[in-house]
């Protein structure tokens, strides 16, 4: 078969980039080896466009034991012990097929974290949907849920928490953006790179399919109609098999038989053998006629390519074989040695001893292109930031908005979705999904973890720069409010068509952002993920970047929660209001505009906020705190209130209004200020906690008290809301329900 | 006194029970490979929750097939204490060691959630130390959890007293709204004839603690503890 342009189409590369193939080999490839760069330089192998901005992000501090290169970051949390964790997205293959697609997203990150060593003992999901008035969205959403459910209920790891936001923007494209957190000795930490020549070279886990054949360069193409033909290349997931292959390949590591160990993920055997073989600086020698197959008949093009789910590459000590071979025996799983580690850096790919490809490691790994794509400032951004006065005419009464807020989705409790995960299980869940961050203890230790992922679209496409610094901030702001300091942060970036320069313009911007934030706040990026492409028949999505950020808690038995847990607490609010309306929740769903300035962010600001929080919970003075995001104050007091079992609140404040404000009864009750935190506080400490906000420099304000059936607010002496705790909580509750059960479509 | 903990390759409320076992209640504990002929010489077999061989076919339909079965079987026939939460009561089911079937949770998803259970009998090792009519809060996290068995059955297991826990309300009410799964009469567990195999749907092992939300699983890992000691007086009394 010759080489042409449309051989080149299907492989998604481009003459120039072509032509860099052949120099670097120095000879035309032949199809395999076509196949085999064309994955690994595909957009989601390669990080081709967006490299140079990863590079400007701050990835190191004290903590930091790994970086982003490897499976997934690591960061010490003392007594030996170290946080592994990362963040992936599935979204093209979520939309594909949402149950399979949104599985093997969970079954994809939970690989990342025990091929490092660690046990895995937390998940979080980032998701976003569509409108939820299309039935197609609520389709995608059940199965999507169901599939997350399905696959991590089964192997055992508990999902403790994410989000769950809505947008027409993501109508055509939903993001499946998953978390995993595992724990792991420092000593025991292990890395995707092979060492030590003639090591064998083991295969083990599910066989080899065809299956996900070109999956990595799918996830790097946009959608159009025919779409839905691209449902094979979606992969099936066995929870099952890696539940076996989890245990066996931590009972294997705890033995030190393996030098180096790397799931099989995007790519397949290609992506794991030379990664395996770059990062270690050695070759790579592997005969596919030994690899377990699923299918008969199959090519070295498609075994090379395959992403058949629940498979491992294990780099293993010459000499300790039958170790390895027990302990996968013993889980009846098949480890087959299907090659050795060489001198001299070549992938050599053989079948049957007949050599099929035979490339440097390097060519695959570090010589793919990069790219520094044009970005150009979308026009209209004036006119995007001014929020159109004559559109508001008609105000609603603020006990409505509230009412029409807390039944929004994005806003409305999300029990519907996290009740269908098992998150429970292991028993170190002390602070559930639903809270503000979730929260895992780690036995054996006084020590808790707590974890959030955040992002906000809006934000991010009226001006991305500071969308992204607010996202870090709030996902950072939410662990501080569970009693936690941030240690580290991971990011997926989920972005449109970087070939036009707008959509590369936002992601500069965002990544700009995020490194300033990240600088400011002292947390480092482990790692993390790039999703670009993410637009239906040349429509993008909202630039979303979603930053995950862990937390360490010293003393588990003080993490408090959002929920007041008592009448008769003073209710503080630390931080200041500035009453911004850009990019809100309000503006969106009671006016159906996305316009104006998100709200401004201090990052001095912002850390003493942080500080302050985390101290005062650990010292015991908060007994509840919860962020003020989506909805603004007024929503954010309701749910402090929501799951107290009716516990009120009486609140009166000032009002106010920034520069492009439109109302200001609205501004001070759903404007989403940054850098604010509602605390509850014991009387007999309200003076010791403003006292200890003035020392840190944090504005703090005692607002009211909780107790009672109702919550009232006071703006300027008159009386703005006035509702029943447990109706608003039942429309809160009931409006995700309303929406997914009992509906045909 | 040693706690058994019988472990399937996709089990992973093992660790679960284990800790309740050893490190809240302070007893011996350890795991028994589903591989192995033999339980060792354990005082009570627990069979823990999970997706025993991944359980696409019937949940726990693979695992009556292990080897550790027989010793199960045998150790039951005993009148040694055995309990299986979850997917260990999907396998008492499936083994024959309890009657009925369990079927796809009415609404067919998933649920995990913190539920109440009235404790309807305390003359089995596990409800020793309960109150007949107490509601304990424990969580469940099934898919296929709605209680099934033919009514002729379950006419006689309500006449032998072997439904031993109900899903009620707060006030111990058993009412359609606090059954979480359609089991037929709010049935979340049930013993054997002999009183000594208990099986539920909750989970107990995760309701040992107040920091994780409720510690009132905990009077039934007591409870077996309670009753083997008295056993234990007896026999020694009767010696």
């Amino acid at each position: 078969m010759t080489i042409d342009r449309a051989v080149l189409e299907r492989h998604g590369l481009k003459d120039d980039e072509y032509a860099r193939i052949v120099e670097l080999i120095g000879r035309e490839p032949n199809l395999t080896e076509l196949g085999l760069f064309s994955v690994m330089w595909s957009e989601h192998c390669s990080y081709k466009s967006s490299r140079v901005h990863l590079k400007t992000l701050p990835t190191e501090g004290p903590r930091v034991l790994q970086g982003p290169g490897e499976n997934a970051g690591a960061v010490d949390i003392g007594g030996g012990l170290a946080a592994v964790f990362k963040i992936e997205s599935h979204n093209h293959p979520s939309f594909i097929e949402p149950y399979q697609g949104a599985a093997t997203g969970v079954g994809g990150i939970i690989r990342d974290i025990f091929t490092m060593g660690a046990r895995p003992i937390a998940l979080l999901d980032a998701l976003r949907f569509g409108s939820i008035e299309d039935p197609r969205a609520r389709r995608i959403l059940r199965g999507v849920v169901a599939g997350i459910g399905g696959y991590g209920n089964s192997i055992g790891i508990p999902t403790i928490g994410g989000e769950a936001v809505f947008d027409e923007s993501y109508q055509g494209n939903p993001l499946v953006n998953v978390f995993c957190l595992g724990i792991a000795r420092h000593d025991a930490l292990v890395r995707g790179r092979a060492g030590g020549i003639g090591n064998p070279v083991y295969y083990v886990g599910a066989k080899t399919g065809r299956d996900g054949i070109h999956g990595a360069t799918m996830a790097s193409a946009e959608f159009d109609e025919s779409s839905a033909e691209k449902r094979p290349a979606v992969q099936v997931g066995d929870p099952f098999m890696e539940k076996l292959l989890l245990e066996a390949c931590l009972e294997v590591m705890a033995t030190d038989a393996c030098v180096g160990v790397q799931d099989m993920g995007a790519a397949g055997l290609t992506c794991a053998t030379s990664e395996t073989g770059s990062r270690g600086g050695v070759g790579i020698e592997i005969d596919v006629a030994l690899v377990p197959q699923r299918e008969t008949g199959m090519t070295p093009y498609e075994i090379m390519l395959s992403e058949s789910q629940e498979r491992m590459l294990l780099i293993v000590k010459r000499g300790r074989e039958a170790d390895v071979e027990r302990i996968f025996e013993k889980w009846d799983l098949h480890a087959v040695a299907i090659g050795h580690v060489t001198e001299g850096g070549r992938l050599k790919v053989k079948e049957k001893g007949v050599v099929v490809a035979d490339v440097p490691n390097t060519a695959l790994t570090d010589e793919a292109p990069v790219y520094r794509r044009p970005m150009r400032e979308p026009a209209g951004r004036e006119e995007l930031h001014r929020i159109p006065r004559e559109s508001l005419q008609a105000l609603p009464r603020p006990s409505d908005a509230l009412f029409t807020l807390l039944s929004a989705p994005t806003i409305a409790s999300k029990r519907w979705i996290f009740e269908q995960y098992d998150y429970m299980v292991r028993t170190n869940t002390i602070a559930q999904a639903g809270m503000t961050a979730g929260v895992v203890r780690i036995k054996g230790t006084p020590q808790a973890l707590a974890m959030s992922v955040d992002g906000n679209g809006r934000f991010c496409l009226l001006d991305p720069r500071r969308g992204a610094r607010l996202a870090l901030a709030e996902a950072a702001r939410n662990v501080a409010c569970a009693g936690a300091r941030p240690i580290g942060a991971t990011n997926c970036l989920n972005f449109g068509n970087p070939e036009r320069p707008e959509i590369m313009w936002q992601f500069a911007e965002a990544v700009a952002g995020l490194g300033e934030a990240c600088r400011a706040l002292g947390i480092p990026i482990t790692g993390g993920n790039v999703s670009l492409y993410n637009e239906t028949d040349g429509r993008p999505i909202l630039p979303t970047p979603v930053i995950g950020v862990v937390g360490l808690i010293e003393d588990a038995s003080r993490v408090v929660t959002r929920v007041f847990p008592d009448a008769g607490l003073d209710i503080v609010l630390l931080g200041a209001s500035h009453g911004e309306l850009g990019g809100s929740e309000y503006l969106h769903t009671v006016h159906g505009l996305t316009r104006g300035l998100p709200p401004a962010l201090d990052l001095t600001a912002e850390g003493a906020l942080q500080t302050l929080v985390a101290d005062l919970i650990s010292r015991g003075v908060a007994r509840s705190a919860h962020d003020c995001s989506e909805g603004g104050l007024a929503v954010t007091l309701a749910e402090c209130c929501f799951e107290s079992g009716g516990v009120g609140a009486t609140i009166t404040m000032a009002g106010t209004m920034s520069d492009g404000g439109v109302d200001r009864l609205a501004a001070t009750l759903f404007g989403e200020s940054a850098s604010r935190v509602i605390v509850s506080v014991a009387p007999d400490e309200t003076a010791a906690l403003l006292a200890a906000a003035r020392d840190a420099g944090v504005p703090a304000a005692a607002l009211g008290r909780t107790g009672g059936p109702t919550i009232r607010v006071t703006v300027d002496d008159s009386r703005a809301i006035e509702c029943s705790v447990l109706e608003a909580e039942g429309r809160w509750r009931a409006a995700l329900p309303n929406w997914l059960d009992d509906r045909a479509a | 006194m040693t706690f058994a903990i019988v472990v399937f390759p996709g089990s992973n409320c093992d660790h679960d029970a284990y800790h309740a076992a050893k490190h809240v209640l302070g007893q011996d504990a350890r795991f028994v490979w589903h591989k192995e002929a033999s339980l060792g010489d354990p005082d009570v077999v627990v069979l823990p929750g999970g997706f025993s061989h991944g359980d696409y076919l019937r949940t726990g339909a693979i695992a009556r097939f292990s080897p550790v079965m027989s010793a199960v079987q045998a150790f039951a026939a005993a009148g040694g204490p055995v309990l299986g939460i979850c997917n260990g009561f999907q396998i008492l089911l499936e083994c024959g060691l309890l009657p009925g079937a369990m079927l796809r949770n009415r609404d067919v998803k998933f649920h995990c959630e913190l539920v109440g259970i009235r404790v309807e009998r305390t003359d089995t090792p596990f409800t020793r130390a309960c109150a007949e009519g107490q509601v304990l809060q424990v969580p469940i996290a099934h898919g296929e959890g709605n209680y099934y068995a033919p009514p002729d059955v379950v006419d006689q297991l309500e006449r032998e007293s072997r439904v031993v826990f109900r899903y009620a309300n707060a006030h111990g009410e058993t009412t359609d709204q606090a059954n979480p799964n359609g089991s037929l009469r709010n049935i979340a567990g049930i013993c054997n004839a002999t009183r000594n195999v208990v099986g539920l749907m909750p989970h107990p092992e995760r309701a040992c603690e107040p920091a994780l939300g409720s510690a009132d699983g905990l009077l039934i890992f007591k409870s077996v503890v309670q009753a083997l000691a008295e056993r234990g007086a007896l026999q020694a009394a009767g010696r």
